[in-house]
């Protein structure tokens, strides 16, 4: 399947679209607007990155696509999560359970906070079995060691019986992921899962990600910050500014040739080998406010490229090249490298 | 574990020692004459004064006297009051009904104080919520002898519910619902507030979100993942709370005529009873110290974060 035809289909029904979506913070301090009307979608065997500052909305979008936005303080103010083409936003309680884990699976960022410090990882991974598929305890117990394994968690058979905070920060990551693999999803979502590792760690956990994601061809979202996760493994990179989604891109053109002022600010303040000693170059200003988000285009403050247009117009998706999105009046010129 | 079950145990024996000496030291120094009272309007005759003289060592001096009780102490002898009854068969007698009466307020103070915090705890702010905090609050304030003749009062002698004063030895269980209440009022509040905390703390832990994101149905999400988390405080207060009701209730016992530990001690201590007195306190030393190693092991069961060695 092209680049393009991902973008543009529409009749196929993907594995997952997100459509539209928009949700609000409703706080004391006044409506914060977390997502403006965020749309990507995600075909089976596929990584999409979606890059992004904290409080651009990544994490918001996963969390209702999952259906564990907590409410209040988030309102789901409009737009659709399609899974297979159903909606699950107006889906009954029971099937977004249903589809929790079975569907769609996600791994967090702190993986000693989202295990449970008083169960065993291997009861964590059975009761999935047991509770959701109905197994007997020792088959669930044969396929917990099974997909401990499969994570390359030395010893699974003993590690199975241990509790979360006996294992190193990785392999709790592991096992986070063996638990989300139980049920066999079609779609993971990793939630900055290599944030809080070492890098040499962050390293295998990315290469366990992709080898189990071509194993199973299975979706993933793959959530971060990190530029230099994203590079080998992503097929097509959305990148988030303020609860819209400024850049969608396949991964290698948008490496290439930007089509948007921030995306080239994030790719300019990556380290680089051949300038040692320099500093490094850094986004000036702040991110936006998402209560008071600036009028026009909300990267203009921060923009090195702004004009007048900027200020005043929301930029329109353009569609610079085939199977790129960019949010920019002059997505364009960008592209063209003027 | 076992080490470390070893070595509390071992600690138990001078904490035991001192707390006795401690309490055998305070009842055999009162001041004012011992033998005053007890032989009637007349004084003892010098007969009785010198059997019972004889009897407690009141001749040695008190570490002596106390090491020699000590050592029939821990063959089980309690020895005689000074009315020369076996003392060991009055505990026994009195026990029973103090150990009955802690569990109905251990039952109450959990199942009622647990339901409540779990569910203001759940809902966040709103009715139950503030029912909740307003009602312990009014219990914590109460004194217990305000709730026990209270309670009497209305459900006694006005309503008619129950029976004013508990009436056989051992005491019937349906006769001690009202003043287990009372017992465990006040830790039943307790109760509820640790209850409520630790759930609207845990409530949006990173562990719940993940057993919501697994698709597990609501009830194991909050009956398993969540109170196994918010359980651990309570059960600890719970456990220690258990030690300190059988001690043994001296108001509630007294306001509801239940023949108990704490009746006993009462009339010990009134009627200068030192034999008495001491040998019921310091079993209540063994008990205590052992519901407190019990609860700490208890600890350990339900945090495997937490280890001792």
């Amino acid at each position: 399947m092209t680049v393009e035809s991902i973008v543009d289909s529409e009749a196929a029904g993907p594995l997952l679209a997100v459509d539209e979506l928009f949700v609000e913070f409703r706080t004391r301090d006044g409506v914060a607007k977390v997502l403006n009307g965020v749309s990507y979608r995600v075909e089976a065997g596929e990584t999409l990155a979606v890059l992004g500052e904290s409080g651009s909305g990544k994490s918001v979008t996963a969390q209702t696509i999952m259906g564990i936005l907590d409410t209040p303080p988030g309102v789901i103010t409009g737009g659709e999560v399609r899974y297979h083409g159903e909606n699950l936003l107006a889906a009954s309680a029971k099937r977004r359970r249903e589809v929790r884990g079975s569907g769609i699976a996600m791994i967090f960022q702190d993986a000693l906070s989202a295990l449970n410090p008083v169960f065993t990882v291997g009861f964590q991974i059975e009761e999935q079995l047991r509770v959701r598929r109905g197994m007997s305890r020792r088959d669930a117990r044969k396929r917990a060691v099974e997909l401990l394994d499969q994570v390359r968690i030395p010893n699974a058979r003993d590690r199975v019986r241990q509790y979360p905070h006996e294992f190193s920060g990785g392999m709790r990551q592991r096992a986070m992921i063996a638990m989300s693999l139980a049920l066999d999803p079609e779609l993971l979502i990793a939630d900055e899962p290599t944030t809080a590792l070492d890098v040499t760690v962050q390293a295998q956990i990315m290469d366990l990600l992709r080898e189990i994601q071509l194993d199973r061809h299975m979706g993933l979202i793959l959530i971060t910050h990190d530029l230099g996760v994203v590079a080998e493994v992503a097929d097509r990179i959305a990148v988030m500014y303020a609860g819209r989604i400024v850049e969608q891109s396949d991964a290698v053109s948008l490496y290439r040739q930007p089509g948007h002022p921030y995306t080239q600010a994030l790719l300019d303040s990556l380290p680089r080998l051949d300038l040692k000693g320099a500093r490094l170059n850094t986004i000036k200003g702040l991110p936006p406010s998402l209560i008071d988000i600036p009028a026009g285009c909300p990267f203009h403050p921060r923009c090195p490229r702004v004009r007048d247009v900027c200020r005043t117009d929301v930029p329109p998706a353009h569609r610079p090249a085939a199977g790129r999105l960019s949010a920019c009046h002059f997505a364009e010129e960008l592209i063209s490298g003027e | 574990m076992g080490r470390y079950v070893l070595r509390r145990l071992l600690q138990l024996v001078p904490v035991f020692v001192g707390t006795t000496f401690l309490i055998y030291w305070l009842v055999w120094s009162l001041p004012g004459d011992r033998f005053a009272g007890k032989c009637g309007e007349k004084p003892c005759d010098p007969t009785y004064i010198a059997k019972m003289t004889e009897k407690f060592n009141l001749d040695d001096p008190l570490v002596l006297q106390y090491l020699k009780y000590l050592g029939k102490l821990l063959t089980g002898d309690f020895g005689e009051n000074s009315s020369e009854v076996a003392i060991g068969s009055l505990i026994n007698e009195a026990y029973p009904n103090t150990l009955r009466l802690a569990l109905v307020a251990l039952l109450i103070e959990a199942v009622i104080g647990l339901a409540a915090g779990i569910l203001s705890g759940l809902r966040g702010r709103g009715f139950v919520d503030s029912l909740t905090l307003v009602s312990t609050l009014f219990l914590i304030s109460l004194p217990v002898f305000v709730t026990g003749f209270a309670l009497q009062i209305l459900l006694g002698y006005e309503l008619q519910w129950i029976t004013p004063t508990v009436t056989d030895s051992p005491a019937p269980w349906g006769q001690l619902i009202a003043p287990g209440f009372v017992l465990g009022s006040l830790s039943m509040a307790y109760v509820a507030r640790l209850t409520r905390t630790s759930i609207a703390e845990n409530r949006r832990a990173d562990y719940v979100r993940t057993a919501i994101a697994k698709g597990q149905p609501p009830r194991r999400v909050v009956g398993v993942h969540l109170l196994r988390n918010s359980a651990i405080p309570v059960v600890t207060y719970l456990g220690t709370d258990l030690g300190a009701l059988m001690g043994g209730a001296i108001v509630t016992e007294g306001i509801f005529d239940i023949k108990g530990i704490g009746f006993l001690v009462y009339d010990g201590i009134l009627g200068k009873d030192g034999a008495t007195v001491t040998g019921v306190v310091s079993l209540l030393v063994v008990v205590y110290l052992l519901a407190n190693l019990l609860v700490d092991l208890l600890y350990a069961v339900l945090d495997p974060r937490i280890r001792y060695d």
